[in-house]
């Protein structure tokens, strides 16, 4: 059963014609399609899988937390499901930007916002955003703890 | 959003947005007791929203290594509390 629903997808569709740059979803699981696999990590793939089947300026490409260690390590993954999202190309360049768990509710909203940002390479921040990161010397590692809603 | 604007921004910031319900055991090494909690670089805690302003003060807290040391410290005891 799609976790779409028609409206959404035709929604979801007219808003990713906003897509200039396209968007890699990077989700990690485990034992996917098995019945080891993590509840919330087979509905964040679907999720994933439904949100990369309405552009073609969104990529997706599902990977294994054991056997593509390697691949998670590089991408800084450490828990399940996990999306880390990149500007697609070749090489792929990382946004630095990762959702754990799965993004329902207004973290689906962020989700998406997310993907549209990296798609129009535009994030929109301030002139005061700008100078603060200009100055900015400590790398900064924000997690933002949430719950649907 | 904005944490997810700023990691786009500069090569320095990583944004990870965490369900709190999927993973306990981070609501405990954090003693979350509501949402959203912003966590920055595990000493830096800020419950509630978290205006645009807030955040910039927070980063710009990040470079001052003697305060940092004593936020690391205040939150090492906390956690062992």
């Amino acid at each position: 059963m799609a976790l779409l629903d028609a409206k959404t997808q035709s929604r979801l569709r007219t808003l990713f014609t906003e897509i200039r740059h396209p968007v890699k979803l990077l989700m990690f699981t485990q034992a996917e399609g098995g019945a080891l696999e993590c509840s919330m990590c087979s509905e964040t793939r679907t999720l994933v899988e439904e949100l990369g089947a309405l552009s073609d300026g969104l990529e997706t490409e599902i990977r294994d937390l054991v056997a593509d260690a390697d691949l998670a390590r590089l991408y800084g993954i450490d828990k399940l499901p996990a999306i880390a999202i990149l500007a697609a190309g070749s090489p792929a360049k990382d946004a630095r930007i990762r959702f754990y768990g799965i993004p329902s509710g207004y973290e689906f909203g962020s989700l998406i916002e997310t993907i549209l940002m990296v798609g129009r390479q535009d994030h929109g921040l301030g002139a005061a955003a700008l100078e603060a990161l200009r100055r900015l010397k400590t790398p900064a590692h924000v997690q933002v703890y949430v719950t649907p809603t | 959003m904005l944490a997810n604007q700023l990691a786009m921004a500069s090569d320095l910031v990583r944004a990870e947005t965490v369900e709190a319900t999927e993973f306990p055991h981070l609501v405990t090494r954090y003693q979350l007791y509501g949402v959203p909690h912003t966590v920055i670089n595990e000493v830096l805690h800020i419950e509630g929203a978290v205006p645009e302003a807030a955040m910039l003060e927070q980063l710009a807290i990040l470079d001052d290594a003697p305060k940092m040391r004593k936020l690391a410290a205040d939150w090492e005891k906390r956690r062992k509390g």
